[in-house]
């Protein structure tokens, strides 16, 4: 019998943790994790925000659709929406690289929720705010572009970074369609080796810590350069 | 200038405007007054449909409110609008305050705004504020800022809705001043205040409103030494010992003061 806990599995595997195959290979670990969290997470943005505006149009040709996908993305579970892009987008599109259907599925349930903070930080802006953008003449398009999104945007940091670290801890889920993300390295490392689980696993947990907490201390540091008192 | 005819407006079931007729000319400096929840100041939303009207016509500056097809964006240019809580933009700074609408609607260039804006923030005594950002101004300044960023888009029309009223009593004067300033200039104005001092000094007409109906026009020395309706005379009453009014304003409407506080 080894000793209780024996890291060198890790250090033996450190690269491949890391970086899995690549540069001779796909991209695969940390490296991967990080480039579907990230693409996902610039996409979600827009796709959130593009949704959440929708949802709130004046017409209700716009908005009913919109509500209808928001509610049901949300009303599913994630594993869910990425089974049925794993499935659909090839059928649909051909092809598909299996990153991207992942990339796809965390898109548009995160879009889904992030929609929802976008518009709770649209209705936090008083009224006033849009009354005085009206008032001097001002469109609805460009009262949201100049008045409301800029001060809204920053009000909803807090709650944006809540679920971008949600969607780091989300991509561990592509392990089940095959992504060799960090997760699914971790599991291929320790069906190889069989006998250390809890290094293994103790591992990615701490990654995956590392990463999230630089991720909230990131924003918070961004929060308050960008903060500015409020009126009262 | 702006023709009221036979003016409704209900919020639900309350009857906050209640056949309203008035007709302001051009130059004319319109005094609005009444105690809490009478209806003047959704009657002067209403002059840019910050309150759309529920019946009767509005016509502003040649264009009718009651007609669907009238651009209410091109009208709003028109008129300038200064609130109670000033609504000045807290993620720009005083200069971009002003400079935005007369970018990005009259489509002047960034170099010619500014040296307007200079020169209106000059006029109301701010040209070294430039570039501080508003939550930096004392209440005062930021109000002041208001009218400069009203007046940016070089309104035909000037509307107050009670713009002195959320000011500590020292910041009132230098606001006012201002005001009469823009009202000595020939400026159509509508303002909706509390200030008689104001009213007895630049009006040429006093409105008195009580219950969504306008029970009195006078000249101001009309208005304050022989008030007609017993409702204007014992709101002038209370307005002289601030202890009653207080009292009596304990009905506060609902509807701007939330809105206008968030």
């Amino acid at each position: 019998m080894e000793h209780f806990l024996d890291f060198s599995v890790i250090s033996d595997n450190f690269t491949y943790f890391m970086i899995g195959r690549f540069p001779h290979g796909p991209l695969g670990g940390v490296g991967l994790t990080m480039y579907l969290a990230v693409v996902a997470c610039i996409l979600s943005f827009f796709g959130g925000l593009i949704l959440g505006l929708l949802s709130i149009s004046r017409f209700y040709f716009v908005r009913y659709p919109a509500l209808a996908f928001i509610n049901l993305v949300r009303g599913m579970p994630l594993l869910m929406v990425i089974f049925w892009m794993y499935f659909l987008m090839p059928a649909l599109f051909g092809k598909v690289a299996e990153n991207n259907t992942v990339i796809m599925a965390l898109t548009l349930f995160t879009s889904a929720y992030m929609s929802r903070i976008v518009v709770a930080g649209i209705e936090g802006i008083p009224k006033g705010q849009t009354e005085a953008a009206v008032s001097t003449g001002l469109a609805p398009w460009q009262v949201m572009l100049y008045i409301v999104l800029p001060q809204g945007l920053r009000n909803m940091i807090p709650s944006f970074v809540n679920q971008f670290v949600s969607l780091i801890k989300d991509t561990s889920l592509a392990f089940i369609v095959g992504v060799s993300e960090l997760t699914h390295v971790a599991t291929q490392i320790n069906n190889r080796t069989m006998a250390f689980p809890t290094e293994i696993f103790m591992f990615i947990a701490l990654v995956y810590f590392i990463i999230c907490y630089a991720f909230t201390s990131l924003s918070r540091w961004l929060e308050g350069r960008l903060s500015w008192s409020k009126v009262t | 200038m702006i023709i009221f005819q036979g003016v409704h407006k209900w919020f639900k079931d309350l009857h906050v405007l209640n056949d309203i007729n008035l007709h302001i000319t051009s130059g004319e400096v319109l005094v609005v007054c009444g105690p809490s929840g009478s209806g003047k100041s959704t009657l002067i939303r209403t002059i840019n449909e910050l309150e759309p009207i529920s019946d009767g016509k509005l016509i502003v500056d040649g264009m009718d409110l009651s007609d669907k097809s009238t651009d209410i964006n091109k009208l709003r240019a028109e008129i300038g609008f200064v609130f109670q809580q000033f609504n000045l933009y807290p993620h720009l700074s005083v200069i971009r305050n002003i400079t935005l609408a007369p970018t990005k609607i009259r489509k002047m260039s960034k170099k010619d705004a500014e040296d307007e804006a200079m020169l209106l923030l000059t006029r109301v005594g701010l040209a070294d504020k430039r570039n501080a950002y508003p939550t930096q101004l004392s209440g005062g300044q930021q109000q002041r800022v208001a009218i400069a960023r009203a007046l940016a888009m070089k309104p035909r029309i000037m509307l107050f809705d009670e713009p002195t009223s959320a000011l500590d009593p020292e910041m009132i004067g230098e606001v006012l001043e201002v005001m009469k300033d823009l009202a000595r200039s020939g400026m159509t104005m509508v303002v909706v205040t509390h200030e008689m001092g104001f009213a007895r000094e630049v009006a040429h007409r006093v409105a008195f409103m009580a219950d969504g109906i306008i029970l009195e026009k006078a000249a101001p020395e009309e208005f304050f030494l022989r008030p007609q309706h017993p409702r204007a005379q014992q709101f002038l009453r209370q307005l002289l010992t601030p202890m009653q009014a207080e009292s009596n304003g304990s009905n506060f409407s609902h509807h701007h003061t939330k809105e206008d506080v968030k």
